[in-house]
């Protein structure tokens, strides 16, 4: 269906002529709009928040990286595996929404839940990382470096934690749903999806380099 | 709804209230002018402070005059009286008029205190005291640099609370002149007329030295070192307040000043010496 | 229909699916203002504690000693609870009252009602966000119990001495619940804002563009904006001083600390970066507080003097320009923290400059008054009384926006004086016109007027003689957060001064208790509310008073005219309501500077 942009003009056109019969506001009103649009908007929106959040934390980072007692630590190399493991679950998730715009709603299902499957590897790969770091004897006091490796690493895997909550619930209900909705459903889930993994691997460049 | 009546009175009765506002806070300035204002001013570039204090109160003064003076007008002229309201509710170069002078007025504020805020941070003039201030949860640990004006070196190693507390390391020579003041239990002394840089530190938590006849405000802030300078032109006795929560005994965290002629302090200075 | 069956499917729901764990925005935006309501008492309670303390510094009172014994042992406040009395006082009446009541109730209530919605974008978010707040109250309540008390650090929290657990003991448990309570509560805000955001963009009926908007939901749809952009930043600093406090991080604490004999283990942080992160919130916080309340005196005035509100396109633009500004003034507070010079003449540039449009707003209140029909109801007075205190609070942040004057002024009383004007006087004054004024359309009842009349003129008077003193302290140069001036020479002479503020507090507090009598009562007993008591041209007061579930019955109003058609020229009534079809053919030569609509 075609579908209308998700963040409507704000602006509506000047009233032609500055007098005379034209309601104020220049155009009627679009009405309410499709709940599509609407899971769009709210998912964007969302993301903003998020992003501020790691906005903070990134000028925090650097401030902090500036400073001459800088000692970054060596990172365990198993972080690119799970990168690897969450760029996947990604692509499986993509596959699902294929599979879920040709109808083929067995094939779909088990693409998310290998998307899921994707995503809880990537976060017991994490924590894998974590014992690593730890068994080596950098903790979170350690140093600035390590600090906010841990930080950053546990805010994206809560967020990444809601999103297989959002899998799931995807999961149950596009059982049976006509297409329509699952491709808005699908849509949703994959716009946060999508979001995490970059910024993971857009923290994952910030923590190395 | 009310009625006519109750209406009539409703607007004059706050037409009524808040004239009366502009006079009692009229008045209560004028009251407070005479106890509860400002401490005598004792810095140079406190009055350059002071003053532009003095033309931002005009300025807010006339806006509190006109604008609430406005409201208790409009309010009691147009009280519902069986009229029918105007649907004027367009008029742009009204609009603009008084977009433009809060516009101008805030530019003239702003230009005029950034060249007292530049002139309050440039470098203080050669020649000035030197003093470092350390703020503690409760109190103000001052040091002179001493006749070699320089100040010796710092060792956390060798900090001990009572013999010494600003951690003065021993074997450095240029800090054997230092001369360490607690300017809470006694006084930092200070030259008249003699440009001073006051250099904080903080040993805990944030501080912030003020020095209300002085004009003068800074955080002392751990891990870094602020400063300030001023010139005190009275002699006298001043308070230090802490101005920044510090702790349960913020309010306590009092320190003193005494600004004394330059013979004055040179008697101070040789007493400290003087075992 | 859908939307009419599903309204009727609503009396199938419990009572618990109904008024407790409701989706409907009527029922989250009244659970918001009344749990909002609860905290302001306690908020309230807790400003008393402070007066007395500030009055009568020194002095014992026993009856309360025997009520309080750890906080007042021996019937004296001590320190510790003082501060914890202060940081609490804010900390509630800041985020526990003002924005929950200004966004989440008003802003839950009136969003869907004003734009012909029948309920929130994403209700079940909606209905989430709500239950993130009587948990988030629940634990920061409990601080006042555990070793150490409440957090004693103030609202702002500043580290060290907020991160280090033994630099007070208000910096104990008490600091750590805190910032937990806060970042429970701020992911609420962020849930609500995704709503009010999402539903005003998509949900507006038809006929509804945005330049027909009512200003009160302009106001409250940028306020979502700021929210969602500023509360992240202080959530990701709450995180960083949780984990420097309890994982030995040092993301605020620098190397070097001593505290008392006791060197501090932690090193190359920076207590200026929660100053920056605290502030980037913390200074668009107060625009959040304060643009809902222009948005809503807007309205309110314009229905009580019977004309358009003046200017209304300034207005919207006023309303844009002070969000977007509010994030670049952030530093006016930080002046004397250390930062460098120059920053604080960028701050101070852009302070100034968002005075203009705050000017423009308050012009345009009083042009609105201009050749009006005033009528005087509780509604009305709380609004003017608005403007009053507005103006007097936004005048003295002209004082404190340039920082050589601001040097003395910082962290005296004088601050105190100036944002208890704008938002524990205007911004409070605000709600107060808002309930009176939606009260009908919430509950299908009236407040007493005459009951209201005597809650203003006792609140209004209360209010002025309580803060505007205050200045003077701060003249004097009375610190902030002081347990007892009395120790300071330079402050001996402002004992009748702070017994008269007191006083003054006391009789504040007690006339708010007409406030609660009348709200309450009314709920019950209040005469009932017609549709549309008040003659007002928004869509709310098209739909029954109360509404019902899904607001409208069949058909959702449709919008033909902007929000404030009053006393339109060539019409009989004195109000066309926005979604009344087009009046009588418009007659042209009808008057200079009138534009028809």
């Amino acid at each position: 269906m075609a579908q209308r942009s998700a963040i409507p003009l704000l602006i509506p056109a000047r009233p032609a002529g500055g007098n005379g019969a034209q309601p104020p506001g220049g155009e009627p009103g679009p009405g309410p709009e499709a709940p599509a649009a609407r899971i769009q908007t709210g998912l964007w929106f969302l993301l903003v928040a998020v992003a501020m959040l790691f906005v903070a934390f990134t000028v925090s980072y650097l401030a902090r990286r500036t400073a001459p007692d800088w000692r970054p630590v060596p990172l365990p190399a198993l972080l690119w595996i799970n990168t690897l493991v969450l760029l996947s679950s990604s692509a499986a998730l993509e596959e699902a929404r294929r599979r879920g715009r040709r109808g083929a709603g067995g094939a779909m299902r088990r693409a998310l839940g290998l998307t899921a499957l994707l995503g809880g590897v990537f976060l017991f790969g994490q924590i894998a990382a974590w014992r690593e770091l730890a068994a080596a004897g950098l903790f979170m006091r350690t140093s600035p470096h390590s600090a906010f490796f841990y930080l950053l690493t546990a805010v994206h895997g809560v967020h990444l934690l809601g999103g297989l909550g959002a899998l799931g619930y995807a999961l149950r209900r596009v059982a049976g749903a006509p297409q329509a909705a699952v491709a808005v459903t699908l849509g949703a889930v994959a716009i946060y999806w999508h979001f995490l993994t970059v910024l993971w691997i857009y923290l994952l460049g910030i923590l190395w380099v | 709804m009310n009625s006519e009546h109750s209406t009539q009175r409703s607007g004059a009765a706050v037409g009524i209230a808040l004239a009366g506002l502009i006079v009692a806070a009229v008045v209560g300035t004028m009251v407070a002018r005479g106890r509860w204002w400002f401490p005598p001013l004792a810095s140079a570039q406190g009055r350059a402070i002071d003053a532009l204090f003095l033309a931002t109160f005009v300025i807010i003064a006339a806006a509190f005059i006109l604008v609430q003076g406005l409201l208790a007008y409009f309010v009691w002229r147009f009280r519902d009286r069986g009229q029918r309201a105007s649907y004027w509710h367009e008029h742009r170069a009204l609009e603009l008029t008084y977009t433009i002078i809060p516009a101008v007025v805030m530019t003239a504020l702003t230009l005029v205190a950034a060249g007292l805020w530049s002139r309050i941070h440039s470098a203080p003039p050669a020649g000035a005291l030197v003093v470092q201030v350390r703020a503690e949860q409760f109190g103000w640990k001052a040091r002179y640099p001493g006749p070699d004006a320089r100040f010796g070196r710092v060792d956390p190693a060798q900090y001990h609370p009572r013999r010494n507390p600003l951690a003065l390391d021993g074997a450095d020579p240029a800090g054997r002149d230092d001369l360490v003041v607690d300017a809470s239990t006694r006084e930092l002394h200070l030259i008249v007329n003699r440009p001073v840089e006051i250099r904080l530190s903080a040993k805990d938590v944030v501080h912030s030295f003020f020095v209300p006849g002085f004009r003068i405000k800074q955080d002392a802030v751990p891990g870094m070192t602020t400063s300030i300078w001023f010139t005190p032109t009275q002699t006298g006795q001043f308070e230090i307040a802490c101005a920044e929560l510090c702790g349960v005994g913020h309010y306590a965290m009092r320190g003193r000043i005494v600004v004394q002629t330059p013979e004055e302090y040179a008697a101070w200075l040789a007493e400290q010496a003087a075992p | 229909m859908a939307q009419v069956a599903h309204a009727e499917a609503a009396h199938e729901l419990s009572f618990w699916r109904k008024y407790i764990f409701s989706q409907d925005h009527k029922v989250i935006g009244i659970q918001y203002a009344l749990t909002s309501l609860a905290m302001a008492v306690l908020g309230g309670f807790l400003a008393m504690f402070i007066r007395l303390q500030l009055g009568w510094p020194g002095q014992s009172w026993p009856l309360l000693g025997r009520l309080f014994p750890g906080g007042m042992p021996d019937g004296q406040i001590s320190p510790a609870f003082y501060l914890s009395s202060v940081t609490m006082h804010g900390t509630i009446m800041v985020f526990f009252v003002l924005t929950t009541l200004l966004t989440g109730g008003f802003g839950n209530f009136l969003i869907p009602l004003m734009i012909g919605a029948r309920d929130m974008a994403f209700p079940f978010l909606n209905m989430l966000s709500y239950w993130l707040y009587p948990p988030a109250i629940l634990i920061l309540v409990a601080s006042f119990f555990v070793s150490g008390g409440a957090a004693g650090g103030g609202w702002t929290a500043y580290p060290p001495l907020s991160a280090l657990p033994q630099a007070a003991p208000g910096s104990g448990l008490g600091q750590t619940l805190w910032l937990v309570s806060l970042a429970i509560l701020i992911v609420a805000f962020l849930f609500g804002s995704l709503n009010y955001i999402t539903t005003v963009l998509q949900l507006r009926t038809r006929g509804l563009s945005m330049l027909r908007l009512p200003l009160t939901i302009w106001a409250l749809f940028v306020t979502a904006i700021l929210a969602l952009l500023a509360f992240p930043v202080l959530l990701a600093g709450a995180i960083m001083l949780l984990f420097d406090r309890t994982a030995g991080t040092s993301f605020f604490i620098p190397a070097g600390l001593l505290l008392g004999s006791v060197p501090v283990d932690h090193a190359g942080g920076n207590p200026l970066l929660w100053q920056h992160l605290f502030w980037f919130l913390g200074h668009p916080e107060v625009y959040i507080l304060i643009l809902p309340p222009m948005g809503m005196i807007s309205d309110i005035l314009a229905n009580n003097a019977r004309k358009p509100i003046f200017g209304y396109r300034f207005m919207v633009g006023s309303i844009v320009a002070i969000a977007f500004l509010s994030f670049l003034v952030w530093g006016h507070h930080m002046y004397t923290s250390g930062m460098h010079p120059l920053l604080g003449t960028a701050f101070m540039t852009t302070t100034l400059v968002i005075a203009v449009p705050s000017a423009i707003k308050t012009f345009n209140w009083l042009a609105t008054l201009w050749q009006a029909k005033i009528r005087f109801t509780s509604a009305m007075l709380f609004a003017l009384g608005f403007v009053s205190l507005f103006v007097t609070g936004g005048l003295t942040g002209i004082v404190l926006a340039q920082p050589p004057v601001d040097i003395y002024f910082q962290d005296t009383f004088f601050v105190v004086a100036h944002f208890h004007f704008v938002m524990g006087a205007a911004a409070i004054f605000a709600a107060f016109a808002g309930t009176y004024y939606w009260f009908p359309k919430m509950f299908g009842r009236m407040m007493d007027e005459r009951l209201g009349k005597w809650h203003f003129a006792l609140t209004f008077a209360g209010i002025y003689l309580t803060f505007f003193p205050m200045h003077y302290a701060g003249f004097m140069g009375m610190m902030r957060r002081i347990y007892s001036p009395a120790l300071y020479a330079h402050l001996r002479g402002l004992a009748p001064l702070n017994v008269f503020i007191s006083i003054a507090a006391f009789v504040l507090f007690a006339a708010q208790f007409i406030f609660l009598y009348n709200f309450f009562r009314s709920l019950f007993r209040g005469r009932k509310a017609e549709r549309n008591p008040w003659g007002a041209t928004t869509l709310e007061w098209t739909a029954s008073s109360p509404p019902p579930h899904g607001n409208w019955g069949e058909a959702l109003p449709v919008v033909q005219r902007w929000a404030y058609d009053y006393s339109p020229p060539g019409v009989a009534e004195d109000y066309l309501p926005q979604g009344a079809p087009a009046a009588a053919p418009i007659r042209r030569g009808d008057g200079d500077g009138r534009r028809e609509h």
